[in-house]
């Protein structure tokens, strides 16, 4: 599905915002991509949508190459979801946003209604369709532009910190919605620093340090390597912490084998 | 001493339909750390608002009870005054910084104070020391990185020396190792210089320990306040939105709270007693 191919990039010379990268995201992952401030995600991630196309190597994004492709046309395929929802989000009313994309790809209007009404009931957004988006809470425009995203049902979704400002019900709550979108067979890349969300909920990482792959594999081996996480300045999930403090002979994310292992621990001492 | 105290408080923004704050009752020593923690859109936002005076004073509103901030009552002072004693951060520090360099941002407050050159500059340069950047005083606050700025913010507000720091989820926009560091700046002055500390934050792991009290805020009301081991390992937090530090998750699984007392909030601590054998 996305395929980087001994890409690098710089904005300046003599320093790589992406150097020598290979990657190879198959068709339904759900991957989340971690690294430390400047390590290279954003980089990364303007490389699958067409912003910025690579100055040497080479990407493809569902067979083809982006170099050969607009950012339009990609938009179709890459649904792209920013950070801060202040940078996306513009029009006059919840449903004016949800509308935007559908209707520049030229939808008919039945179809446009449809997906917008989808839209709001998926997000609970239905009792602000005629709100400007600003008067929104901070929580509920970045569903709104989630939902506009979603809206036009790109193959591939990206999510810059998704989990900023987000309480640990929503954080739920938005993992089950990549979940069965992942289910449904498409590609979620999660761009993110919160580690406990990703410990939590995503199977996949790939680790950029420096405009470099460093790791790529599960969420499991990745986030218990504790060399690995310092040499990216990264700090470890509580509970790989936990299994190293507990010395645990095999240290884990999973909340049921840490607690398993404790218990173990504390018949030990106990007798 | 109580530096706040906050009786009977209740407040509904101008249209809206229920209380955002109902019934809150705090009252806060100084030198008191106070983590407010709860849900999102359960009035943190909106109580911090009322301990400096912006509700009711610019936001209008149906605002009834009292908050008295260092001997003054919001409803009766300005925001500038009542900014003296207390300052607040905010969330997003894109939104509050507006000056070309650090050292002007951090100047501006004092300034406006109508304070000496001497003065401006000594209350400058000391707070860009306390939060450790110094170094970047002739940045712009654009070129800095997010948790850069939000220790300028933090600055700006030390520079106005108050006696309390309000801090509206400081760390939600930062990454984890930026925010470990801001939140170990709030303990330092909070131990330190004893300044009073009101910090509404998620990341509960990070920041339980360091408190002195725990609020969980629900539905505009104040369900629970208390040192933050008995608050966490109440059953009523479990049903909450609130991240429950997983050490915590853990040892209540293994029914620490209830059968020996022992209430670790860390990882640390837990293991420390799971180790030491005198569970």
């Amino acid at each position: 599905m996305i395929l980087f191919e001994d890409v690098s990039y710089s904005y300046s010379p003599g320093r790589y915002a992406l150097e020598h990268v290979n990657l190879d995201i198959g068709g339904a992952e759900l991957v989340a991509i971690l690294g430390e401030n400047g390590a290279g995600k954003t980089t990364l991630v303007k490389h699958i949508n067409g912003l910025l196309k690579p100055q040497s190597g080479r990407v493809t994004v569902s067979g083809a190459d982006t170099k050969n492709s607009t950012v339009a046309a990609l938009a179709r395929k890459v649904g792209l979801v920013f950070q801060n929802p202040d940078h996306q989000l513009f029009a006059e009313t919840v449903e004016k946003e949800l509308a935007f994309a559908l209707v520049n790809f030229a939808m008919p209007p039945d179809e446009v209604s449809r997906r917008v009404d989808w839209a709001m009931k998926e997000f609970e957004l239905t009792q602000y369709r005629d709100r400007p988006p600003f008067m929104l809470s901070g929580g509920e425009r970045k569903r709104l532009a989630l939902a506009s995203v979603l809206c036009y049902d790109p193959q591939i979704l990206i999510l810059d910190e998704p989990t900023t400002g987000q309480d640990s019900r929503q954080k739920i709550r938005l993992a089950s919605l990549l979940k069965r979108l992942n289910g449904e067979g498409k590609t979620v890349l999660v761009v993110t620093h919160d580690m406990e969300f990703v410990a939590d909920f995503i199977p996949k990482v790939v680790m950029l340090s420096k405009g470099r792959v460093i790791a790529e594999g599960s969420a499991e081996e990745i986030l218990t390597n504790r060399e690995l996480l310092m040499g990216a300045s990264l700090l470890p999930p509580q509970l790989a912490e936990l299994s190293w403090d507990l010395a645990l002979q095999r240290p884990t994310i999973d909340l049921e084998q840490v607690v398993s292992a404790a218990s173990k621990l504390v018949g030990g001492s106990q007798r | 001493m109580a530096i706040i105290e906050v009786q009977g408080l209740s407040y509904s923004y101008p249209d809206s339909p229920k209380p955002n704050i109902l019934d809150v009752n705090l009252t806060v020593d100084e030198g008191e750390f106070v983590l407010i923690t709860g849900p999102s859109g359960c009035g943190k936002t909106t109580l911090c608002r009322c301990l400096n005076g912006l509700i009711p004073n610019s936001y209008g509103g149906a605002f009834s009870g009292r908050v008295v901030v260092d001997g003054l009552l919001t409803t009766e002072h300005p925001v500038y005054e009542i900014a003296q004693r207390l300052g607040l951060v905010f969330q997003n520090p894109e939104n509050e910084l507006f000056c070309t360099t650090v050292e002007r941002e951090v100047a501006f407050g004092p300034e406006n104070l109508a304070l000496p050159r001497g003065e401006v500059r000594s209350r400058a340069e000391e707070a860009l020391g306390v939060v450790g950047i110094s170094h970047l005083w002739d940045k712009s606050p654009e070129e800095i990185s997010g948790g850069e700025q939000q220790k300028v913010a933090i600055a700006a507000l030390l520079a106005m020396k108050p006696r309390v720091l309000v801090l509206d989820e400081p760390t939600a926009n930062l990454d984890p190792l930026s925010a470990r560091s801001v939140l170990n700046i709030l303990a330092k002055l909070n131990t330190e210089s004893g300044v009073t500390i009101i910090l509404v934050e998620h990341r509960l792991e990070m920041v339980a320990h360091m408190a002195d009290r725990c609020a969980v805020l629900d539905d505009g009301k104040l369900l629970l306040i208390g040192e933050p081991d008995e608050v966490l390992y109440s059953e009523a937090v479990d049903r909450m939105g609130i991240g429950i530090p997983k050490a915590v998750k853990v040892a209540k699984r293994l029914s620490f709270g209830s059968k020996s007392g022992k209430k670790p909030l860390s990882s640390r601590d837990l293991a420390d007693i799971i180790r030491g054998g005198k569970q």
